[in-house]
């Protein structure tokens, strides 16, 4: 490790033009060949300072010092010029392309005006080879894994000669073997002299792989740190300002009748691949169900199923007794089903709608909840401030826009308004993705206290933490199929769930049927 | 009936088929390339009838059909360069901006055909060129394939050559594979440095010089002047030709020729007893129906695929 920085952000403030101030008098500094974390709260500031680092912002203020000179980039071109690449969270790729073809897209080596595949190949095969990356250069990347897909993403970062690789939150959609892998990989890069900017929320992985940490909280540093010198503690006390651990006292269950019931659900894709073939389980009242599972094997089929938007599915599912297959969306509702989806950018809210008129996108059709032929708005408006309180959302107030809000706060709303509908099942999809530590404790915390008040909960998360701590009972899914079935989370182990989620071990039918409850 | 059968299987239909299917083709061809840099250009129609005027009152004042030729590119060039300003600038609706091209075109030719000739209909007037047909030796000797594949246009031969040079253009090229990925994940290719406009702009650009050379060929090739609104749909029907073909070059020229048939089967059934009315709308019935056919085997397709695994699974 070098002792001058190789990079360096002094006094950095970002005022965008609608007046939030995402950054400021932010410092940073960036040393050879180091891996270095970035962590803080959603809306701290994090993603600004890296799209400033990477060209993509200007900053407003302050002065950014490349090995010692001052730069300033205006475009990510000019970073990648500059030696800086990022992997960007939602990969940046085009799937019908090969693997080569992404890798050389704008930087195409021809011949006599066509491109040279062959040098391509060679190219792609040499730096795989260098930093032991192991790909198929001739494999389309939309029949690629997710950890795959981020690999041709790190070899296109380095193929265009980038020394610092930014990484946004590269672990969010891997499975706990691939993300081993990651880092496998990510060691060997810092090995050859590369210096790696790691932006995460989970703190265990910042933990085993960083060297550096800079802790970022509402927009200012609040310190950079040598990792070997904080516990996971210190570090999440830096980030929210107080004791936040994932754990919560739970009381016992209290399991009632099943509210919802499903039996052999089964799905047919377009492309014709089975996505749920005989998928039977029940919630009771008065308990979280867990669906564990790495992406894609068929809980987003599975949701849709349950919240009536999957034409064409077979089998039953009953809530509270009554057949909910065929039945629009609304009569599902109705019959007290609340929902809450995994992409609130686009199903969770109405980007350009109000905090207010989302937050009564459940109850607007009520009459208490409109005066003659117009809506309550003081009613309203009281009840929306009423919410903003309760669920502590960082806003200007009522008539915000809700697409302003930081995902933690806009994720705050969507579930206050799943919640407050009082539903007899409640579906959360990936409640707490991309949001901050604190606004996850308040949503599960939450959850908890809707369980406890009787309401049946089905909980489907990629985060092994969030649904071995919030469920109550845990059922893994895999291909289409449940492979595993744990009536109690507490007797499931990381390392067992993982083996179920990658279909290396799976229960037999009898006991994942158990799941039903008949 | 005897005599309908005798009209298609003759050499003369075969031929009459290329001839009319050229500007379909170039249509078709510029819808190709703006579609696969992912912006719709439905200006076709519009640029198409630009350059059919441009060309034919340049060359009439010029003397040189050629010189006519060059005017009507830069005539749909420049249109397309107007359609990409505004969209890509300005970010006006494409679909808004090539509605505008459209109506534009359709009324401002027949404006400047009464300022330049004094007529509103066609420019019998103007002494304009025609681009010179081409006899191809030794092909012109073989019987059947002789008389059907030579002796046409220029710039039907053009057409055909444009086919190969937009295939290997798209398929082995960077700009070809920038404009690919500018259509299907515009943020991939700018995350790699790749300027999305301006690579949408060249397509558009190219696009402007395929209906550009399909105007031309209406107003110098397939008929010696201009008359109003002579498209005549062709545009749309090359729209249609891209999207039937499936955005693949070598299907957008299959499907060309289907339509070409279309069109010229409607030509070569005037000499029958039918009304002529009914007759003109064959390209456009055609056109309606390879549609539809297009949608349900793309349906079909889809629905075989799945009950093959089906099967697969029990």
């Amino acid at each position: 490790m070098g002792s001058s920085p190789l990079l360096e952000m002094r006094n950095i403030t970002k005022v965008y033009p609608n007046g939030v101030v995402a950054n400021s008098n932010v410092n940073f500094s960036l040393v050879e060949g180091e891996i270095h974390a970035i962590v803080g709260e959603n809306g701290a500031g994090k993603s600004t300072l890296m799209k400033m680092i990477f060209g993509m912002e200007e900053p407003s203020e302050g002065e950014m010092l490349l090995a010692g000179s001052k730069m300033r980039f205006r475009s990510p071109q000019d970073a990648i010029d500059n030696g800086i690449g990022m992997v960007h969270q939602h990969f940046m790729l085009v799937p019908s392309f090969t693997v080569v073809q992404n890798i050389v897209l704008g930087m195409e080596p021809t011949k006599g005006g066509s491109i040279n595949y062959k040098e391509a190949v060679r190219m792609t095969e040499e730096l795989s080879a260098k930093y032991n990356l192991a790909i198929d250069p001739h494999a389309k990347v939309e029949n690629l894994s997710v950890g795959m897909k981020q690999k041709v993403e790190i070899l296109k970062v380095l193929i265009r000669g980038a020394k610092v690789l930014i990484l946004d939150e590269p672990t969010a959609v891997l499975t706990p073997q691939e993300t081993e892998e990651l880092f496998r990989e990510l060691k060997g890069l810092k090995r050859e002299g590369h210096t790696i900017v790691f932006i995460s929320h989970k703190l265990k992985e910042v933990k085993e792989i960083c060297d550096r940490i800079t802790i970022m909280r509402s927009g200012k540093t609040e310190g950079v740190f040598t990792t070997s010198d904080m516990s996971e503690r210190d570090i999440s006390r830096l980030m929210v300002g107080r004791d936040v651990v994932l754990k919560y006292d739970k009381t016992e269950r209290r399991a009632g009748p099943a509210v919802l019931r499903a039996r052999d659900l089964s799905y047919m894709g377009p492309e014709g691949k089975p996505l749920l073939s005989h998928v039977s389980f029940s919630v009771r009242e008065g308990e979280i169900v867990g669906i564990a599972g790495v992406e894609g094997n068929g809980q987003a089929e599975l949701v849709q199923a349950l919240t009536g938007s999957l034409p064409g599915v077979k089998g039953t599912v009953e809530v509270a007794g009554e057949n909910m297959i065929g039945r629009s969306i609304k009569e599902v509702r109705d019959t007290g089903v609340s929902y809450i989806p995994e992409d609130r950018m686009r199903q969770g809210a109405a980007k350009d709608a109000s905090i207010s008129d989302n937050l009564i996108a459940m109850f607007y059709r009520m009459k208490e909840w409109n005066r003659g032929l117009f809506l309550n708005k003081k009613k309203i408006t009281r009840f929306t401030e009423e919410q903003i309180a309760r669920y502590n959302v960082r806003c200007k107030g009522p008539e915000q826009p809700i697409g302003m809000l930081s995902g933690g706060n806009m994720q705050k709303i969507v579930v206050a308004r799943e919640c407050e509908a009082a539903p007899k099942l409640l579906i959360a999809e990936q409640p707490t993705r991309g949001v901050d530590i604190g606004a996850a404790r308040l949503i599960h915390e939450r959850l908890l206290e809707m369980r406890d008040d009787g309401c049946a909960i089905l909980l489907l998360s990629a985060d092994l933490n969030e649904i071995l701590e919030v469920s109550d009972s845990l059922l893994v899914m895999y291909n289409g199929q449940f492979v595993a079935y744990y009536p109690d989370v507490k007797e499931v182990t990381e390392e067992e769930l993982g083996f179920a989620m990658l279909g290396i071990k799976r229960q037999d039918a009898a006991e994942v049927r158990r799941a039903l409850h008949d | 009936m005897n005599n309908f059968f005798s009209i298609l299987f003759s050499t003369d239909f075969a031929f009459s088929v290329l001839r009319v299917m050229t500007p379909i083709l170039f249509a078709a061809l510029g819808a190709l390339i703006s579609n696969k840099a992912g912006i719709v250009n439905i200006g076709m129609e519009g640029t198409m009838l630009t350059s059919a005027l441009t060309g034919v009152i340049v060359s009439a004042y010029s003397g040189s059909a050629w010189v006519g030729l060059l005017a009507g590119i830069a005539s749909g060039i420049a249109i397309a360069a107007l359609l990409g300003f505004f969209t890509l600038k300005f970010k006006t609706h494409i679909i808004l901006g090539g509605i505008a091209i459209n109506m534009f075109a359709s009324g401002g030719t027949v404006f400047i055909l009464y300022l330049v000739s004094g007529d509103k209909g066609a420019s019998t007037s103007l002494k304009s060129g025609v681009l010179p047909s081409v006899h191809i030796p030794l092909l012109q000797d073989i019987p059947v394939l002789g008389p059907i594949l030579s002796g046409h246009n220029i710039l039907t031969y053009v057409s055909l050559l444009c086919v190969i040079g937009l295939y290997y253009m798209l398929a082995k090229t960077p700009l070809g594979l920038r404009i690919r990925a500018v259509g299907e994940n515009p943020q991939a290719a700018q995350s790699v440095g790749v300027r999305v406009n301006r690579v949408q702009f060249i397509s558009l650009l190219i696009s402007g010089f395929f209906a550009a050379l399909g105007g031309a060929y209406m107003s110098m090739g397939y008929l010696s002047l201009f008359t109003r609104d002579m498209t005549a749909g062709r545009g749309w029907i090359g729209i249609a030709a891209e999207a039937v073909g499936r955005s693949t070059t070598l299907g957008t020229f299959l499907s060309s020729l289907l339509f070409g048939a279309a069109d010229a089967l409607a030509n070569a059934l005037q000499v029958l007893k039918i009304p002529a009315e009914l007759i003109g709308t064959t390209p456009y019935v055609v056109t309606v129906i390879g549609l539809v056919v297009y949608a349900v085997t793309e349906a079909k397709v889809k629905s075989r695929k799945l009950a093959k695994n089906l099967e697969k699974n029990k």
